[in-house]
């Protein structure tokens, strides 16, 4: 068969992301009919800069969970090499197509053989995977930590401030390589860093509404005991390691839910552990800041808890500057995990993510540019897309 | 002012020594030694050969010690080794070990010895050093007058279409990490499939001989993420400052435009992008990092990665600790820097 022309290539890819297309119109539509009745989320579609933004935020977003969840959009299995199509051009044919397999390589083939097109796709289902998730738990890491740090200042402060700043003095890349090699990894550090991370959101969820319904028994008692149960439950689940011989070996196989591969386990655990500390930083900017204004004097007077006053008055009153933080935050992660990619740390070598990619890619890069501008530039639209996203959320949250 | 100093310098002193100790902590765990073993001796060692190489160089004592040693506190160990030879810490270099010195630490100036070069990690360290100095130079000198250039443009006239392209351009490149604009950088001028080849995708050969041809595409790899992030700063602090009060004030007496910016809004305006350029030079550490493994220049990013794959112990701390001081000594100027810059601060 003739390869395609250019023009082919983009039509092909464009039905390709049919679904994605419908569901951003959807999104779209739906949005900007009812944006007034959505609050801050409905005047992003009041900044073009923010519209632009939450598009390619919601590009990928989508682009991830058809592929990751329906397995849509993608032409290929990302780890299939079919012979023959090793660095081929895009829009090359394959040699003998069998039945029911997409017949062209649209964006080409790697150095291995496999399409370029469906390991970005793919590996947009990694990054998404991670990237948020990992920025989600720094936030609850960081806040719960920052908040006391910042109203209850002292010696707490002091030594929290300290270790803070002992972590964030840390180079990122050597940090990534004293955690992320096997030997660190057989040695169990990093199962031991998951666990002491992973109780953190069950620490702050039960304080939470510890805080706010200790004096309604009836509706604090099995709120709580719910949300540890399930809590709990995830919680073993995720950093219990059947027969690998860590400490976190004793729950029993049939309570354990799912299962994360140690790879991804231990790329989550650094993303987080290098985030916190400037989330723990910007809260405790925050709560000193916002803890001498009068609400917090009337509930102080009113002699609410000093936890209530924290999660129920100072952190709703600062959740504009965070929201903002969290989006440029969710791109930071992601060029953190292309960075671990990029140097082979963490995730297996034969994982689409995009970092992975580029790594192999680059290394032909004086002849074939595809197998590395192609996820270099799925990256670079995602990292942007959040950042203008940010800009858009800023401008608008600044215009009360 | 002087207290302020002591107080960081001593708070600088216990950060580092325990991010060292960290290190020094992670690189001893014995998986990490056994692969040293491993690949000092040979693979196929066995368990108790592993065990006794470990032993007979010192490497199986209590973790403290050896820090102690390392610092300097503790004297060197003398061992008599299982297969007959005296080894001493301090005995490196043809030295015998009757003459070796007592202590050789970091106190002492003995940065200690790479396994993997096989060579003194002092030297190395400084090799590397000197080249990355040289890189990071060049950024600099490209990075700083271009970004606080765009940064003025743009937040001189908020909103207008200079400011736009401008801003839009440093969003774009601020969202860049070096791992993509490098690839797209090489891909752009060095490959033979766009064929320009105007630029070299290597810069091996700037570590002798730099020219334009081999050193700018590295430079300009550095630079783009700095600029983007700087000039956005810069914008944001111009644009604050014009629309204050005395700006308006000027306008008013009738002062020409282009005065109001050079000799009225200016000086306000570089006050944050000042502290924003020394806190970024720790960043571009990381930076440094990516754009040497990428473009193959032997400095101190790329002995970092070898030192960190190799498990080389020694070379690995050296690294951390100018890592650290480099970024807490950033700190400092920056802090200092501001309090001089800004009268505010200065005066109360």
């Amino acid at each position: 068969m003739e390869p395609l022309t250019t023009l082919e290539i983009l039509g092909r890819i464009f039905t390709q992301f049919l679904p994605v297309w419908i569901t951003m119109a959807l999104t779209f539509g739906l949005s900007i009919t009812f944006k007034r009745n959505l609050g801050l989320y409905g005047r992003i579609f009041d900044s073009t800069v923010g519209m632009i933004g939450f598009a390619l935020v919601t590009f990928w977003v989508f682009t991830a969970l058809y592929a990751g969840v329906f397995d849509l959009i993608a032409t290929h299995d990302p780890l299939v090499q079919v012979s023959g199509m090793k660095n081929k051009v895009p829009g090359t044919a394959l040699r003998a197509p069998e039945e029911g397999q997409y017949a062209y390589y649209l964006l080409g083939g790697d150095t291995l053989a496999r399409d370029v097109f469906s390991q970005a796709v793919y590996g947009s289902a990694v990054v998404l995977a991670i990237a948020p998730l990992a920025t989600l738990f720094g936030y609850v890491v960081g806040i719960t930590l920052g908040l006391p740090a910042g109203y209850f200042g002292g010696r707490l402060d002091t030594i929290l401030s300290f270790l803070a700043n002992l972590i964030l003095a840390f180079p990122v890349i050597l940090l990534f390589y004293l955690l992320v090699t096997p030997e660190i990894v057989a040695t169990g550090i990093p199962a031991y860093m998951a666990a002491v991370f992973f109780i953190f959101p069950l620490v702050f969820l039960t304080v939470l509404l510890n805080s706010r319904y200790h004096v309604l028994p009836h509706i604090r008692t099995p709120l709580i005991v719910g949300v540890l149960g399930v809590g709990g439950l995830l919680y073993f689940s995720l950093i219990s390691e059947q027969g690998r011989g860590t400490f976190v070996d004793f729950w029993p196989a049939s309570l354990d839910l799912f299962n994360i591969p140690g790879g991804v386990l231990v790329v989550f655990v650094s993303v987080v552990f290098v985030n916190s500390p400037t989330i723990f930083r910007i809260m405790r900017g925050l709560t000193m800041d916002v803890k001498s204004r009068d609400y917090v004097s009337a509930a102080q007077t009113r002699g609410e808890s000093a936890w209530y006053i924290m999660l129920w008055e100072i952190l709703p009153n600062v959740r504009g500057p965070l929201i903002v933080d969290f989006c440029l935050r969710i791109g930071y992660a992601t060029i953190l995990l292309g960075t671990l990619g990029f140097f082979g740390l963490g995730l297996p070598p034969e994982s689409p993510d995009w970092g992975t990619t580029i790594n192999t890619g680059r290394k032909l890069l004086s002849v074939y540019l595809h197998p590395a501008l192609t996820p270099a530039f799925s990256l670079l639209s995602l990292v942007l897309g959040l950042n203008l996203l940010a800009d858009g959320l800023r401008e608008e949250s600044l215009k009360d | 002012m002087g207290l302020f100093l002591l107080r960081r310098l001593g708070v600088m002193l216990l950060t580092a020594l325990c991010l060292t100790f960290v290190v020094f902590f992670l690189t001893n765990l014995y998986p990490n030694l056994e692969k040293l073993a491993k690949t000092q001796g040979n693979f196929r060692m066995s368990d108790r050969d592993v065990s006794s190489w470990l032993t007979s160089r010192g490497y199986t004592r209590p973790m403290l010690v050896k820090y102690g040693e390392w610092l300097g506190v503790v004297p060197g160990y003398v061992i008599d080794g299982a297969d007959g030879t005296t080894r001493a810490r301090c005995a490196t270099g043809g030295t015998p070990v009757a003459d070796a010195p007592k202590f050789c630490g970091v106190l002492q100036g003995k940065w200690g010895f790479s396994t993997r070069a096989k060579e003194d990690a002092g030297v190395i360290m400084w090799r590397g050093l000197t080249l990355t100095g040289f890189l990071m130079m060049w950024a600099l000198i490209l990075t700083i007058p271009t970004a606080l250039l765009i940064g003025v443009l743009a937040g001189m006239r908020e909103g207008s279409k200079t400011d736009r392209t401008l801003s839009t351009f440093s969003i774009v490149t601020s969202a860049t990490p070096e791992y993509v604009s490098g690839v797209v950088l090489i891909a752009i001028f060095a490959s033979s499939a766009v064929n320009l080849k105007w630029l070299k995708g290597s810069a091996t050969s700037a570590m002798n001989d730099a020219s334009l041809e081999n050193f700018l595409l590295p430079v300009l790899t550095i630079a783009l993420f700095s600029i983007g992030y700087i000039a956005r700063m810069t914008r944001a602090s111009m644009t604050e400052v014009m629309t204050a009060q005395y700006i308006r004030t000027a306008r008013l007496k009738g002062v020409s435009f282009k005065n109001i910016v050079m000799k009225h809004a200016l000086r306000n305006a570089l006050i944050a992008p000042f502290t924003v350029i020394i806190l970024q030079i720790p960043y571009l550490l990381t930076g440094v990092v990516i754009t040497e493994t990428l473009f193959n220049y032997k400095g101190f990013g790329w002995l970092l990665v070898q030192s960190a794959s190799n498990n080389d112990i020694d070379v690995l701390l050296g690294v951390s600790v100018i890592s650290v001081v480099i970024v807490l000594l950033t700190q400092l100027i920056s802090d200092i820097g501001y309090v001089y810059l800004n009268p505010r601060i200065r005066i109360s």
